[in-house]
């Protein structure tokens, strides 16, 4: 298919721990992502949701099958795929504008067009009075804000949000989230966004992919057809989310997959 | 506020030397012994006058400008070899295997015990032996700087830097290097963006500390045979003379010189790596 971005085509992948034992992280995983798809991956710590964005990402090699880009078997990260990190993701000792023209300055672009790039995408998230600050200087929210307008400035084909607002509070969440929308539309990509929270995913995505843990299998995809902008309070809302966390729920409480898939969590850490 | 603050923490900062100095003043007079304690005054006279001749060995200030020089060529080999070296330790966790536990051995090893070896590898061979120059002011200079004394002070830094560079490499957040990537970095702008500007405050921190150990080692180092100058060795040729007065001057001008040295680098450090105590 033309307009296919990424195929994913039975991912597994196992860690090795310390003691040699294999754990399970991804079980034959499958998924096509088309143009301008948004796509959240939702499912419970350790389901392997994050290894999943860092094999599409190249930061990690899937143990089996393959991811394709465009066609093309996806071995080393590249900066067609964007990726935006939960934190800590900009460099302290650079302003905000220099890690907003990050990008452009590696691509090899002369000082004078990343600066005129960083500010372009700082006013894009409306940042633009803080392009000498520090980091440090800023909230969290401001710095989530900074790390978007850094993966944008890059003109990166597909978006990878790795839980980009896991780390902050309920409110600033909400608002950022409706940024994403708006960034998103003036500015068409594709995106795979992985998140925890069941109403992050309901609010954002067209197509959610809920996992089962340990190992990670897709356990069903959903269409979200509640038209935009998705009021919390809608009826079609409030189901779709009860019949997602019963399915989380399930997969929770169902088998004893919860203090292994922490285990894992904890194991991936360790092996990376 | 803050500059009446900032006078205030200066003159607190005075007391304990006043202190001091009046305590030596008083128990010098009393002693009445200048060669077992010499009086502020006799000190005092020689440190204002440090072009003055000193025991047919040339002035403090001569003195001082040689061991620096030590110093500093022993101090720029160390840090020359350990920087790159730590840096490749620390992001390479092969190399870190291969020479991590051959380096532990020696770490442990006062930089004083190897004047043995030091002395039979290279004698009383100085810099001007090895290039071959042989006559003129050049050679007074490249004479005074031993061989044995520079690998004293050599080893002395050395350890610090490397081991604050492979410390600092080593905990550079995954996440700096994860992103920089995605944005399209190879392998040696992941060095130079990413790498080494995130471990240059624990780079710069050691060079600080190897510093200090480096100004430390001059006076076991300058106390090996074939010197002739040097503030480590006027204060022992000081010593056989029973001029107290000139060590306890040569022990103050080399405390003053290593902590300029040192203030100057926490200057650095401040300006530059504000970044780091703030991050976070």
């Amino acid at each position: 298919m033309q307009d296919e971005v990424l195929s994913i085509n039975n991912v597994s992948k196992t860690f090795v721990t310390e003691k040699g034992l294999g754990v399970c992280a991804l079980d034959n995983i499958s998924l096509s992502i088309k143009e301008n798809d948004f796509i959240c991956l939702v499912g419970p710590s350790g389901c392997g949701k994050s290894t999943l964005l860092r094999i599409i990402a190249g930061l990690e090699t899937a143990g089996e099958g393959e991811v394709l880009y465009r066609g093309n078997k996806i071995l080393k990260p590249g900066k067609r795929r964007g990726m935006v990190f939960q934190e800590y993701s900009l460099l302290p000792w650079r302003t905000v504008l220099g890690n907003v023209g990050l990008g452009p300055e590696l691509a090899g672009e002369p000082a004078v067009n990343c600066r005129k790039i960083a500010h372009e995408y700082l006013e894009m998230v409306g940042l633009e009075k803080f392009a000498g600050s520090y980091p440090y200087e800023l909230s969290g929210g401001m710095r989530q804000r900074v790390a978007i307008a850094r993966a944008l400035a890059n003109d990166p084909d597909i978006l990878l949000m790795d839980e980009p607002f896991g780390a902050l509070d309920a409110h600033t969440r909400i608002i950022l989230q409706k940024e994403l929308l708006k960034i998103c539309e003036a500015n068409r990509k594709t995106i795979v966004f992985v998140t925890h929270s069941v109403d992050e995913a309901i609010y954002l995505a067209d197509r959610i992919v809920v996992m089962t843990s340990g190992p990670g299998k897709i356990k069903e995809l959903i269409d979200v057809s509640i038209s935009r902008p998705r009021g919390r309070g809608d009826q079609s809302y409030g189901k779709l989310s009860a019949r997602i966390l019963d399915m989380l729920e399930e997969e929770v409480t169902g088998n004893s997959a919860t203090p292994l898939s922490d285990q894992q969590e904890e194991l991936r850490k360790e092996v990376i | 506020m803050s500059k009446v603050k900032r006078r205030n923490g200066f003159l607190v900062s005075l007391i304990i030397p006043v202190i001091f100095v009046v305590l030596w003043w008083v128990i010098a007079l009393r002693v009445d012994n200048p060669i077992v304690l010499p009086y502020v005054s006799q000190v005092f006279a020689l440190l204002i006058n440090p072009m003055g001749e000193l025991i047919s060995m040339g002035s403090l200030l001569s003195n001082v400008i040689v061991s620096l020089i030590r110093v500093l060529v022993g101090y720029i080999l160390a840090v020359l070899l350990a920087i790159p070296m730590g840096i490749l330790m620390g992001y390479y966790s092969s190399i870190h295997d291969l020479f991590n536990n051959f380096l532990g051995i020696f770490r442990p090893i006062p930089p004083l015990a190897w004047v043995p070896l030091v002395l039979a590898w290279f004698g009383v061979a100085s810099f001007a032996t090895l290039s071959g120059v042989e006559d003129g002011q050049l050679y007074i200079w490249l004479n005074n700087l031993k061989i044995s004394m520079v690998f004293i002070i050599f080893i002395g830094a050395l350890f610090p830097v490397l081991t604050s560079t492979i410390y600092g490499v080593r905990s550079v957040n995954k996440t700096l290097i994860d992103s920089t990537l995605v944005l399209g970095a190879n392998n040696r702008e992941i060095f130079s963006k990413v790498l080494i500007p995130a471990a240059a405050p624990s780079i710069v921190n050691g060079m600080r500390t190897g510093l200090g150990v480096a100004w430390m080692c001059l006076v076991s180092a300058e106390m090996l045979p074939g010197s002739i100058s040097g503030v480590g060795y006027l204060i022992t040729h000081a010593y056989t003379l029973a001029r107290t007065d000139i060590v306890i001057a040569g022990m103050i001008c080399i405390g003053a010189v290593g902590a300029l040295l040192d203030g100057v680098f926490r200057l650095f450090e401040n300006r530059k790596f504000k970044w780091q105590s703030m991050a976070r």
